[in-house]
């Protein structure tokens, strides 16, 4: 039996507040965590399966043009070799997130610099990737392949603000900055790279992959395959991390496919680390204008963001660089606007937190700014600018924590509100400074079920397509059915990351566990419902705790009640009106303190405090690893990170671990996360809000700011490397 | 990645006839070998793994030190002798890559190591290093890493390492046993080259030569400083770095031995600036004459151009640290 829950008003009775088992929100580690760090978890490519081929992708060495012929002897003696795939079917790029089609295919058509183009099967892989070097192939290099944003056409995006006259309000106003800035691009730079193995046994394709979203994904491949989706299953269920990388059905699921239906033989496929970077997606490159505008008190009556994004032609995704810009702030005179530049890079998709990740660090600057011109403490100056409900489309705010979490976070980092100018602290040869930013991102929710089974036996089965990316599914997932149902989560065995179980929305845009935990919750209500009409109980008098029901002063082991019989349901979780009644949204706030070395400009993140308002926390432990895991991007972000690409022929040049730098170990200092208490009924049936990306959604601008504080260079463009610091530094 | 052979040489004359062979290589502790390896920059047909061989100690000689070549990097900054009398290196070697690569990495292999030119390590970019006539990618691409000093219009790749920027301003000795028996000493300052023509030589070896050890001289006295400038705190190559041995008596400099990382082909060594400094009382403004002579014929390519004020301004920094001046 399914129960449907849809959300047409927010869900305000609190439910899990009221449920005795007292699990929910409490810091449990993952269940799966012991298996991951023992290397027992398999992992896509880690499945042994007899007589499996090996392919490797070969990819152009050209950024536009066209794939003539490809000589398929001139590998086919090499060793072990057994077939080189040009098929039709296999593609090009990987799909966006949510696309629910096949990505771009006809891979004969070149449209950036590492674009895929054949596959060569091989039977070990270093045979398949030798003769992937030497294979020759005969192409025709366009030469108007456009590499730079800024020279190429671009459109603008649907949905841009146009409200009031801005330009008036600049110039009426007491305090206003005009400010550009850049953000280079990003690689989502999961550990585990994308990788496949493929299975045709004739009628059905079974493919391990890594994937995030599965009930999307096997639609894509289906597409793609010119498949039944019946006849096509995928399986993930451990995920060495995606960060959006992994929301659409990359190129190596759809070549192992190809492979293995032509071949007979399983396929696995792995990119190698250069591939991912080169052919996965990026995250745009930003060139970004704000405008603010205040009056004496310091509120905002003008608020412009603007930006410029880029993708490759034909593909809907542009950086929503404006996302959380529309609403964070007031301001009646708005300009919101992005532009897409058409340019041959690789695709650009969703990176964690798609938009807020390089929008909200330029506005947390630009405030930075505006706070200095306007005299007033850059603390202070957000929280006058807290608007009463929408800016644009008036409607009102679900629960929003903006100003609790500027507040506690300050007097948790110990925020001195007193003159900020720079240079006025300085250990040896290290000025010293501190920063704040407002954190933001939009709230997602998503269709989802989940099969929740109360076994006759007292545990319970919890069964979704839904993925753990890293991110802690098992283990809130457990919680939420331990909970609802009176048991430890021990009892609660969690099967995730395949399509024959319910289907759910997967991970991505923070949406995964409010959807699937959600359905997890309405599977279980109606467990409980069908445990107290067994009794004969009313349903809210009913408690489950420790395997005992206890319902009008009786009690009963509820192995007892279900005597011998399993009970199974599948919660249904509709997103319904609230999506459009309230602005739902996870709010934070960043302190940063940095040294800036005055030589060479390094800088060097010294301790940082996040406060986030999430909605209830379902586990303490793995919401905090998640802002955690955020903040160390706004290092990252700030500091170091920045896709290089050249000039000449467009390709990627940093592409692997050693030159994308990611922050190390030692480039992150003490963080401190403060999880601000909060339901939010709007946002979803437990009350739970996204936190995968919130924690990276600004936290960089107050790391500029810190910088500016500590040796008053005032940088525009991320990431802050320390030629860049060096450059805006005020002689001595 | 080539199908390869894999030798393991008994004996060090054993070691120099395998590797004389053409197409044969030399491998150590493999982590720069195999990652080229696998990108098939290299393409060895052999690969004459050194690792039995007796080069694995440091021991006292001529007053100095013997680094074995496959001495590993973390045993080489741990050693007692070499933390006390030469810190330099100690700190040149922890400032390099990460615990889990320096405790592979040898002292022969990593005076050895390749650029990390982002075209080199590209097969499919034009690179003279690699593939001598095909052009330099970096010269018109991205030359963020490239070097600003002894560049030619062939090639501006810079080497890329820590461990021998120390090296050579200890002016330590590379020992190399010849392919024929013999053996021969070349100081650490002449034993990387410039790209000129001839950017695929990077350094004095020749086809069978194989590094048998790294001699230090007598330790001096001094403060000795090392400074890394990289983007992020670890695991990144330098920017710029510094290496210097200062030592002063009665406000005078008496001993100013420096080298450079990050800005040439090679360790840079410019024996004019110990020449300056030598009888000078530290002042910034020597230091500045100091950046002079180090960059009278400096050369940035666009996004190299950085490295021009920074180096500048690295040295100064480890000449402050040195003698104790506060800027
Ligand atoms: C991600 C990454 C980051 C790094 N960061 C740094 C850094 O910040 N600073 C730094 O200094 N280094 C850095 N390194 C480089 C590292 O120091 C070198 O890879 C290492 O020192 C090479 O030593 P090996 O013994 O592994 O050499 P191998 O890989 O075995 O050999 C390298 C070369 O030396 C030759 N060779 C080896 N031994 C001998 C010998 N006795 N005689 C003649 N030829 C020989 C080989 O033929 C080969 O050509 C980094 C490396 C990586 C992968
Ligand atoms: S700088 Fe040197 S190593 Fe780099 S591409 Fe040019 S020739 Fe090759």
């Amino acid at each position: 039996m399914t129960a449907l829950f849809k959300h047409d008003k927010p869900d305000n009775r609190n439910v899990l507040d009221h449920t005795a088992q007292g699990i929910i929100g409490q810091p449990l580690t993952r269940p799966e965590g012991i298996l991951k760090v023992t290397g027992n978890a398999t992992y896509a490519a880690e499945y042994a399966f007899d007589e499996c081929l090996e392919g490797v992708l070969v990819t152009a060495p050209f950024a536009k043009g066209q794939v003539n012929s490809i000589d398929e002897k001139s590998v086919s003696s090499m060793p072990g070799v057994i077939k080189v795939i040009t098929d039709k079917r296999l593609t090009a790029r990987a799909a966006q997130g949510t696309a629910n089609e096949a990505p771009k295919q006809n891979v004969c058509e070149v449209h950036y610099w590492g674009q895929p183009i054949a596959l060569v099967v091989a039977e070990t892989f270093e045979q398949a990737r030798d003769a992937a070097k030497h294979l020759k192939f005969d192409y025709t290099e366009d030469t108007d392949a456009i590499f730079d944003p800024e020279a190429a056409d671009s459109e603008t995006e649907d949905g841009a603000t146009q409200q009031g006259d801005l330009a008036h309000a600049m110039k009426q106003a007491d305090a206003s900055v005009d400010l550009h800035y850049s953000t280079e691009g990003h690689a989502s730079a999961a550990m585990e790279p994308h990788a496949s193995i493929a299975q045709w046994d004739g009628d059905t394709l079974t493919v391990h992959a890594s994937l995030q979203m599965l009930n999307y994904n096997i639609t894509e491949l289906a597409d793609a395959m010119g498949l039944k989706e019946g006849k096509v299953r995928l399986l993930s269920p451990f995920v060495g991390g995606g960060f959006g990388s992994k929301l659409g059905v990359s190129q190596d699921v759809v070549a192992a496919s190809v492979a293995a239906m032509e071949l007979g033989r399983p396929v696995r496929v792995v990119m190698s680390r250069q591939q991912v970077f080169q052919t996965i997606m990026r995250r745009s490159e930003t060139t970004q204008r704000l405008r603010l505008a205040a009056d004496a008190d310091g509120k905002l009556t003008g608020f412009g963001h603007e930006a410029l994004v880029s993708n490759l032609p034909n593909e809907e995704f542009a950086e929503p660089v404006t996302q959380s810009s529309e609403f964070l702030y007031g301001g009646e005179n708005r300009v919101l606007q992005i532009e897409v530049a058409r340019i041959n890079r690789m695709t650009a998709g969703s990176v964690r937190a798609p938009g807020e990740a390089v929008g909200m660090p330029a506005l947390e600057a630009a405030m930075d700014e505006l706070a200095e011109k306007a005299g007033i403490d850059p603390v202070e100056l957000r929280l006058r600018n807290i608007p009463e409900v929408h800016p644009s489309e008036g409607t009102p705010f679900s629960s929003r924590k903006l100003a609790e979490c500027l507040k506690e976070g300050a007097a948790k980092f110990g925020w001195d509100s007193g003159p900020r100018t720079p240079r006025m602290q300085r250990e040896g040869e290290w000025w010293i400074g501190t920063g704040v930013a407002s954190a933001a991102r939009v709230h997602n929710v998503g269709e989802a079920k989940a099969r929740v089974t109360l076994q006759a036996d007292g545990t319970a089965l919890v069964q979704t397509d839904m993925t753990d990316i890293g991110t802690g599914t098992y283990a809130i997932l457990g919680q939420i059915a331990g909970e609802m149902l009176g048991m430890s989560r021990d009892d609660v065995l969690v099967e995730l990351g395949d399509t024959k179980h319910p289907r759910g929305p997967g991970s991505g845009g923070s949406w995964g566990a409010a959807s699937s935990g959600s359905a997890v919750f309405v599977a279980c209500e109606a467990i409980a419902e069908e445990i107290a009409s067994l009794l004969g109980a009313a349903k809210d008098d009913l408690t489950l705790k420790d395997g005992i029901a206890s319902w009008g002063g009786q009690t009963r082991p509820v192995t007892e009640i279900l005597d011998g019989k399993a009970i199974t349901k599948i919660g249904h979780y509709e997103p319904g009106d609230t999506e459009d009644d309230y602005a739902a949204s996870s709010y934070g706030a960043f302190f940063a303190e940095v040294a800036v070395n005055q030589w060479t400009g390094e800088t060097r993140v010294r301790r940082m405090t996040g406060a986030f308002g999430i909605g209830r926390v379902l586990n303490e432990k793995t919401a905090r690893s998640q802002c955690l895991g955020g903040m160390v991007w706004c290092i990252g972000s700030a500091l170091t990170e920045s896709l290089l690409f050249d000039p000449v022929d467009g390709h990627l040049v940093n592409c692997d671990l050693a030159e994308y730098h990611v922050p190390v170990h030692r480039d992150v200092p003490d963080m401190d996360v403060i999880l601000v208490e909060e339901r939010d009924g709007a946002a979803s049936p437990i009350q739970a809000k996204g936190v995968g990306e919130l924690g990276m959604c600004g936290g960089a601008g107050a790391i500029a700011n810190a910088i500016y504080n500590a040796c008053g260079a005032r940088l525009h463009d991320f990431p802050m490397t320390p030629d860049r610091v060096l450059a805006a530094m005020p002689a001595d | 990645m080539k199908p390869f052979d894999y030798q393991r040489a008994e004996r060090l004359e054993h070691a120099g006839q395998l590797v004389a062979d053409s197409g044969a290589m030399a491998i150590a502790g493999g982590t720069n070998l195999l990652d080229l390896m696998k990108l098939q920059v290299e393409t060895p047909a052999t690969l004459v793994d050194l690792g039995a061989l007796p080069l694995d100690t440091i021991a006292e000689a001529d007053g100095g030190l013997r680094i074995g070549a496959l001495v590993t990097n973390t045993l080489t900054a741990a050693d007692a002798r070499i933390r006390g009398e030469y810190p330099l290196l100690a700190r040149a070697i922890l400032a390099g890559a990460t615990q889990q690569l320096r405790n592979k990495a040898t002292t022969g292999g990593n005076l050895c190591q390749r650029t990390r030119c982002y075209y080199f390590t590209n097969i499919d970019q034009p690179c003279n290093k690699r593939d001598p006539g095909s052009g330099c990618g970096a010269i018109k691409g991205i030359a963020r890493l490239h070097a600003i000093l002894g560049t030619s219009d062939q090639c501006i790749a810079t080497y890329p390492g820590d461990m021998a920027v120390a090296m050579c301003a200890l002016d330590a000795t590379v020992e190399i046993a010849g392919g024929d028996g013999s053996t021969r000493s070349v100081p650490v300052r002449d034993f990387h080259l410039l790209p000129g023509d001839t950017p695929q030589r990077e350094n004095v070896l020749e086809d069978g030569d194989i590094i048998t050890a790294v001699l230090l001289p007598p330790p001096v006295s001094g403060q000795q400083i090392y400074r890394k400038v990289r983007e992020r705190s670890s695991y990144a190559f330098a920017m710029c770095s510094v290496a210097a041995i200062v030592d002063q008596a009665d406000g005078t400099i008496t001993r100013a031995d420096l080298a450079f990382g990050g800005l040439a082909h090679k360790p840079w060594h410019d024996p004019r600036i110990g020449e300056l400094l030598v009888g000078a009382k530290p002042s910034l403004t020597l230091f500045d004459k100091a950046a002079d002579l180090l960059l009278e014929n400096a050369q940035g390519y666009g996004e190299n151009d950085y490295k021009i004020p920074l180096a500048r301004r690295a040295l100064a920094a480890a000449l402050c640290d040195a003698t104790g001046l506060t800027a």
